[in-house]
């Protein structure tokens, strides 16, 4: 019955506004940098239109962050089918808002530790990481220990976990790695810090200006810098602890259940179409099946001996206290 | 009096009042009954913590303020001493322009400077000996603050000086007065009665100062309040608290800007219709020694960043820029919600500033009005309201009715030109109130109100100040990245956010292309603005 009403509604939609809406739609919600020229979604677009005869609107906003506020702003009313763009730190938060609905099931992703979440499918992952300028440090910390217990000329930029995913994922690894001891750490590490920056981009945007040889960012960073701009002078330090994880995900959104597009993207996603692109448009490995090899840069970059993460629900349990401990160390 | 109920300059200043009380009153609205049922967020923002941030935040605000309003003062005075000058009106128009730079271009261009990394590191070096640590810290955020601030100070002194009347100034040539009782018997009581408004805007910037106070700061020491309704509202999705956050943030400031009207004084004006039409001034060598050297400090002190940020746009490849279609969208898109949010808000200034002194002519004596307090300084308590906060309580209100998206040019221009208001009223009520001083009894005697008297009387004095009033709240809306932040979306891109995105994307050199391209287009507009405002040339 609801289907019918259903085909009964799109027809009549169709009927009254014409021919340009003649196509079914899939609405995505996602973070900027997935949309420009430069990112994936160009070239998912195309791929997946061309597979499904639909048309597929990318709607995009600032962050991930900004990305879940502002389907929580919409509410149950969201346009949005898919929202793509969230990490786990995320999830466990969105999933409490009740505006998503269940994927009912993926095949072919891999992701480091695993996956099996009912509600969000991984697309990507990346390592936290330490990226340094090697024309101003020869001599890299080899371990988060080394960076927080050595001396304090190579200062470092790091980013604060009350505005952004990275600073969080830095307070994650060190509460990872030093556990209870983390004030301790972090009131060793506070000397080395030479700013803590509102976002990502301030913070690398120091790096890059050289006012500080260190700099929180990924370990594929320095894939970036050496395809598109073939240097290799910012490298990321291999810590002998691990790094952090960051795994992000979509999820299909109540008002996405009702559209049968939505789980369509889903398969398309974790497939090779869709992952072929995200190394070299959205810097980060691919979480899914691929066609292509993975440029040999990535070759080159620092490969984890250590795969650090906590999940979603701990982190949604703890991070308020956790950020607290980390202001009150830090704001001494 | 019969004739004041009436009197249309009092609607219009009730009409904008309403307008803002709406747009701000409709977010905590939306924010209060989304967070209603949950307080207790609220309450727990309320712990040791919070007072250190309060009062690194009301120290840091308050020496930015003195920093930037005291040499805005002297340096404001040097200008007006000399009237013709080459180079005077650019400099004029180069001073609105660091309102137009996102935060972070400009604390970059700071940097490039004073940074580690900086022109004048190795010279800061050998004089501090040992390395130079660089100006992280409360020395930066003062260094920032004052960039942006004094050049804006200066200009709103200078908007208050430029409405003494001819005739003091021919009278006190004829006295043979020397610069010093110029000063203090000419100068001094103009610039008093409009420094609490200029020190209470400077003060409303620095207290809700956000990228500039985190990067420039060197670690969370260095918080404001800002900061915690930011987090509130992202994060920790919490309404009550970022609401319970602004309305102390509100209050603070409401207790600073009732201290600093104690600083001023009101002028009496000259009640005359001005019969000198030059200056009568006469500017001794040394002083213009002094003057110049003063205007050349400024102009270094603002020009050097802003020159750092041309050299790094310069590096970009800005003919492949030029040419991207995105960027064009967003410049197009840039300028025309500027223009837009600035013409709002020069009528909202003007609309406030006939209001209040229609009320303040229609007081014999005794306590000023509520409404007359509301048109006066009232209306500038938005700029303590993070647009962050007005934006997501529309987006809460209006989610109910349809569709946001549709309405998110709308919304980023309504709250830019609100936010824009308290500077174009700074910039239009000296003149505005001094040429009602010299007309309003003629008009009264002659039967003149309403349209009329705008057009025919108030508009020949207004040109100048409305067009500096109008540079700017452009500028100030086209460097705006708080509701882009919110309301932006690839349909919706201006230069700032289109800028922070490629930051955002390792693509360091397209943003500092995209800063010098902001630069350009920022002071195209305000070259624009003055040109038509300028005023007609009449002999005497």
């Amino acid at each position: 019955m609801r289907t019918l009403l259903y085909a009964f509604v799109s027809a009549m939609t169709v009927v009254l506004s014409g021919p340009a809406l003649a196509k079914d739609k899939l609405t995505v919600y996602t973070y900027e940098s997935f949309t420009a020229d430069w990112g994936p979604g160009p070239v998912v677009k195309k791929a997946f239109e061309a597979e499904c005869g639909c048309d597929v609107d990318f709607v995009s906003v600032a962050d991930g962050v900004a990305l879940l506020n502002r389907v929580r702003l919409e509410g149950a009313s969201t346009k949005a089918d898919i929202v793509l763009g969230l990490d786990t730190n995320l999830t466990a938060d969105a999933k409490a808002s009740g505006l998503f609905a269940p994927h009912g099931g993926v095949t072919d992703v891999n992701v480091p530790g695993g996956w099996s979440d009912d509600t969000f499918v991984p697309f990507d992952y990346g390592y936290f990481a330490v990226v340094y300028d090697t024309e101003k440090l020869k001599n890299p910390p080899k371990s988060l220990k080394e960076l927080v217990e050595g001396s304090a000329d190579g200062k470092i930029v790091i980013q604060d976990p009350r505005t952004s995913t990275p600073g969080l994922g830095l307070l994650l690894w060190v509460k990872s790695v030093y556990g209870d001891k983390a004030p301790e750490a972090w009131a060793k590490l506070k000397g080395k810090v030479l700013t803590v920056t509102p976002g990502w981009s301030e913070a690398y945007g120091l790096f890059t200006k050289g006012e500080a040889p260190m700099v929180l960012s990924y370990t594929t960073s320095p894939a970036y810098h050496m395809v598109a701009e073939n240097t290799e002078r910012y490298q990321a330090a291999s810590f002998e602890e691990g790094e952090y994880l960051q795994i992000e995900v979509a999820g299909i959104t109540t008002t996405g259940a009702k559209n049968p597009l939505a789980a369509k993207f889903i398969a398309f996603m974790t497939g090779p179409k869709f992952q072929d692109a995200i190394p070299e448009t959205n810097w980060m490995f691919p979480a899914g099946k691929t066609d292509k090899p993975l440029n040999p840069a990535f070759d080159k970059l620092v490969k984890p001996t250590k795969t650090l993460l906590f999940s979603p629900e701990e982190v949604a349990a703890n991070r308020k206290a956790w950020v607290d401990e980390w202001l009150a160390v830090m704001s001494k | 009096m019969q004739r004041t109920a009436s009197d249309p300059r009092i609607t219009a200043g009730i009409i904008a009042l309403a307008a803002i009380a709406l747009l701000i009153g409709g977010a905590f609205a939306g924010l209060l009954f989304e967070g209603a049922h949950d307080f207790s967020g609220a309450w727990a923002a309320f712990d040791p913590y919070l007072l250190r941030v309060i009062r690194f935040t009301l120290w840091q605000a308050a020496l930015s303020t003195l920093l930037s309003v005291i040499p805005a003062l002297f340096v404001a005075r040097a200008l007006s001493r000399h009237p013709r000058f080459f180079g005077r009106g650019l400099i004029l128009q180069i001073f609105a322009v660091p309102l137009a730079l996102p935060a972070i271009v400009a604390a970059l261009g700071i940097l490039a400077l004073y940074g580690r990394a900086g022109y004048f590191a190795g010279v800061l070096a050998v004089i501090g000996g040992g390395s130079w640590p660089g100006i992280y810290g409360l020395s930066g955020i003062l260094i920032a603050h004052v960039f942006f601030n004094l050049p804006l100070a200066t200009r709103l002194f200078l908007e208050a000086l430029q409405t003494i009347p001819a005739d003091q100034w021919r009278l006190a040539s004829q006295l043979g007065m020397a610069a010093r009782p110029a000063f203090r018997l000419i100068e001094w009581p103009t610039l008093r009665a409009a420094l609490p408004g200029v020190a209470g805007l400077v003060f409303m910037l620095c207290i809700t100062s956000f990228t500039i106070v985190l990067t420039l700061g060197g670690g969370p020491a260095a918080t404001t309040l800002e900061v915690g309704i930011y987090q509130a509202l992202r994060f920790d999705f919490d309404p009550a608290r970022a609401v319970t956050l602004t309305l102390l943030q509100i209050a603070l400031t409401f207790i600073v800007v009732l201290a600093l009207t104690r600083l001023g004084a009101n002028v009496v004006g000259d009640t005359n219709l001005p019969v000198a039409q030059r200056r009568y001034l006469s500017v001794g060598g040394r002083e213009t020694w002094l003057n110049a050297v003063l205007i050349l400090l400024a102009l270094l002190f603002v020009v050097g960043p802003m020159a750092a940020t041309v050299m790094a746009g310069l590096g970009a490849d800005l003919g492949r820029l030029a040419s991207e279609a995105t960027v064009r969208q967003a410049t197009l898109t840039s300028a025309a919600l500027a223009f837009l949010s600035a013409l709002i808000s020069v009528m909202l200034s003007l609309a406030l500033t006939m209001a209040r002194r229609a009320l303040a002519l229609n007081r014999s004596a005794g306590a000023k009005t509520l409404l007359e307090r509301a048109a006066d300084t009232g209306a500038g308590f938005v700029l303590v309201v993070p647009p962050i906060v007005v934006g997501a309580g529309w987006f809460l209100l209006l989610r109910h009715v349809g569709d946001v998206f549709a309405i998110a040019p709308g919304m980023v221009v309504t709250v830019n030109a609100v936010m824009a208001m308290p500077f174009a009223l700074r910039a239009v009520r000296p003149a505005y109130d001094a040429a009602s001083e010299r007309h309003e009894r003629l008009c009264a005697q002659l039967g003149i109100a309403g349209w009329n008297r705008l057009m025919l009387v108030d508009w020949p004095s207004l040109r100048r100040p409305l067009a500096t009033a109008f540079a700017f709240a452009m500028a100030l809306s086209l460097g705006d990245l708080g509701v882009i932040a919110l309301f932006g979306s690839d349909s919706v891109q201006t230069l700032p956010y289109l800028l922070l995105a490629r930051m955002g994307s390792y693509r360091t050199e397209d943003a500092a292309g995209l800063a010098l391209l902001l630069g350009v287009v920022c002071l195209a507009l305000i070259v624009a603005a003055n040109w038509l405002g300028r005023e007609k040339v009449r002999d005497a």
